[in-house]
């Protein structure tokens, strides 16, 4: 056989193949809804990024598993979960890299500071973004009708603090550190303004870095301010090893830190030093929340690790996502965000509805002191 | 209130001298390299990171394996490993990343060094994972108090245990031969050359020297903060290579005074900035301080605080 004739050959199995393929296309699965998830999946709060992102996880299983049809079609769920690294700048990438794989939604991110910036992405887009933990105020009073939030933010859990930290714990002398964060300022600023309206001194500001693990010399200074309460605005990675440090230099003045510190990871890296101090959290505990119990064990068999903090509030997140989809019968997000601005939701941490900015109404904050070990659960404010 | 503000002010200092000393032990090893070959070894600071990481792996590892085991000898094991594991690594590093570009324009290892230092931090990355790791305490850290301020044992160790090594790094590099071949191929390394001194052995033993450092000042770093992660080396070889700078680079000497003095103006800069400057400047412009400080050092004594000391490569 000659040249001319293989090639013809060729040419008729190239063409066979690309037909068979074809064919098969049209007969395959319905593509998969892309639900987008961002969340800091390295880096000092990995540990937390990675926890919402199993709550979607699990979420996006329970719904695959239940076969939902929307539009008509049946329904299947995938995520696209992004790491932003906790860092603003990253962030806006990871926005954009969801915006141009066309998810549907997007769940995250997890830090302030990440999710401001990355929100105007997603609004640009039309995109609806929840975000289970991101607290600062600024992220729901850009006038963005895409952003919503299932926690309660910070202008509410910075007056709890301040309240708490004069009227409860007695704090005459406050100083306060924040990790120049969106999130550690904002709550700061936030908290300061409640303890000085509650009657509180600010002997000092004090601050520090996302980065830093070296605090002696900052703490120092608030020891010789002779300070009674040390409030931190930042997370467990930085007030793990501060709560050491300040034992170390033998500083006696009560700590207290916003939701950043309420979590299992500070308690390890502070060790016996964690004792004593005092953290808030939107929402209440797991154990108090309606479907509480039920949802850590269906984490637990599933990821066989512990709930870090946000799980729950991801989880939730991404049903009410979904439901919002269902009842508008659409993954077009032009057609669901109005039902979802106007939806109501019983999830696992409670009643989901949202207020005119996005925000959750009748969120509530909770109070925990650290006690052998374990964050002990003291009382909850508003809900 | 005075004899109060002696006690924080004493404080500020132990804090600084503690920072300061870890400074000092990588800043060393920057200026050793730095001396010799004319290269800023920018990897430097990940195999201070590497020498954290093993020593928190061989501790978890004891621990688990074999609880019974007292705990000085837990530490001084990691210690040993960490050293080992760092030694190595630098000996590679020199080998295989520095020593083929001896001869090429000095952008060229430059530009390895960084990537050195990328590919060591992404290692770090893929066997440690990347959360902050809890570094089990085998000397439980009790705080004692020395006028009014508080050290950890942990802290007067760092202290303590730089002074040594730096103390016998001096002796080694002025009244050792290895010591001597060292200092006339930091000179002239050409004519060491034609004097007999083997060119590459020596400047593997100063990559391994400086390694074995940075692995004492990996350990002594983790414990006293209690955490170690892949991350950590980064911006500590940046500010220990500030302090080589500040001294004078390729200075022995002024790489520990550079250290020290760095600590010092760390701890200080972020203890008092805030009030010096009523409350216009913060904390936070701690780093901002330090590098402040550097500039108008060197704007002022551009071979830094105690001259250069670089070799003539004729």
């Amino acid at each position: 056989m000659n040249t001319r004739d293989w090639s013809i050959r060729l040419k008729a199995i190239a063409a066979g193949a690309a037909a068979a393929l074809a064919l098969a296309a049209c007969g395959a699965k319905e593509e998969a809804i892309k639900i987008g998830h961002a969340g800091p999946l390295t880096g000092p709060v990995a540990h937390l990024g990675k926890d919402n992102e199993n709550g979607v996880r699990l979420a996006l299983d329970e719904a695959n598993a239940a076969g939902l049809t929307i539009g008509g079609k049946k329904a299947t769920f995938a995520m696209q979960s992004e790491d932003d690294q906790a860092d603003p700048k990253q962030g806006a990438i990871v926005a954009q890299k969801l915006v141009d794989a066309k998810v549907v939604g997007v769940i995250g991110h997890l830090n302030s500071g990440t999710t401001i910036p990355a929100s105007k992405i997603y609004y640009d887009a039309g995109l609806a973004q929840i975000s289970p933990s991101a607290t600062n105020v600024t992220y729901t009073h850009q006038g963005f009708k895409t952003a919503f939030r299932v926690m309660a933010n910070d202008a509410q859990q910075g007056k709890v603090l301040g309240d708490y930290a004069v009227h409860k714990l007695g704090a005459k002398n406050i100083a306060i550190i924040d990790d120049r964060s969106a999130y550690g300022q904002g709550l700061a600023d936030e908290f300061e303004k409640a303890a000085k309206a509650a009657g509180g001194q600010i002997v000092t500001r004090e601050f520090t870095g996302t980065d830093k693990t070296d605090f002696n010399a900052i703490l120092t200074s608030i020891k010789g301010k002779n300070a009674d309460l040390i409030f931190y605005g930042g997370m467990d990675s930085q007030s793990g090893p501060m709560m050491k440090q300040i034992k170390n230099l033998g500083i006696s003045s009560k700590f207290l830190t916003g939701d950043g510190g309420q979590t299992a990871e500070f308690l390890k890296l502070a060790g016996d030093a964690a004792e004593g101090a005092f953290a808030s959290s939107p929402g209440v505990p797991l154990d108090k929340m309606p479907g509480g119990k039920a949802f850590a064990d269906k984490y637990k068999n599933k990821f066989k690790i512990e709930i870090q903090l946000y799980a729950p509030y991801a989880y939730d997140a991404a049903n009410v996502l979904l439901e919002a989809m269902k009842k508008a019968d659409s993954t077009d997000p032009a057609k669901y965000l109005p039902i979802l601005a106007g939806i109501t939701f019983q999830g696992v941490t409670g009643n989901i509805a949202f207020d005119e900015n996005g925000d959750i109404k009748g969120g509530s904050i909770s109070l925990y002191q650290a006690k052998g070990g374990k964050w002990e659960y003291l009382d909850t404010v508003g809900g | 209130m005075a004899p109060f503000f002696v006690a924080i002010f004493l404080q500020q200092i132990l804090n600084g001298l503690v920072l300061g000393s870890v400074y000092a032990l990588v800043a060393l090893g920057y200026t050793m390299v730095y001396g010799i070959l004319g290269l800023i070894n920018f990897a430097h600071g990940e195999v201070v990171m590497v020498g954290a990481l093993v020593s928190l792996s061989v501790i978890e590892l004891l621990l688990g394996a074999a609880p019974g085991i007292p705990a000085p000898l837990v530490g001084a094991l990691a210690l040993a490993a960490a050293i080992i594991v760092c030694m190595t690594i630098g000996f590679l590093i020199e080998r295989v990343a520095y020593r083929p570009l001896r001869r090429a324009p000095r952008l060229a290892p430059l530009i390895t060094a960084i990537g050195v230092s990328i590919l060591l931090q992404t290692l770090a990355m893929l066997i440690w994972g990347r959360r902050y790791h809890t570094v089990p305490a085998v000397i439980p850290p009790t705080p004692h108090t020395l006028a009014g301020a508080t050290v950890t044992n942990v802290q007067i160790a760092i202290i303590v245990a730089s002074a040594l090594i730096m103390a016998a790094l001096m002796g080694l590099v002025h009244f050792t031969r290895l010591g001597r071949a060292m200092r006339a191929t930091a000179e002239n390394p050409t004519v060491a050359g034609l004097m007999g001194v083997n060119i590459n052995r020596i400047i593997s033993a100063t990559f391994i020297i400086g390694s074995a450092l940075a692995a004492v000042a990996g350990v002594l770093v983790s414990s006293n903060y209690g955490i170690a992660h892949y991350y950590m080396g980064f911006v500590l070889g940046l500010k220990a290579f500030t302090a080589a700078v500040l001294g004078g680079i390729g200075n022995l000497p002024g790489a520990m005074l550079g250290g020290l003095l760095l600590g010092l103006i760390e701890s200080l800069g972020a203890g008092y900035v805030g009030d010096l400057t009523g409350g216009f400047l913060g904390s936070h412009y701690q780093d901002v301080f330090a590098f402040l400080v550097l500039i108008s050092v060197l704007v002022f004594r551009p071979t830094g605080l105690l001259g250069e000391r670089v070799s003539e490569r004729a």
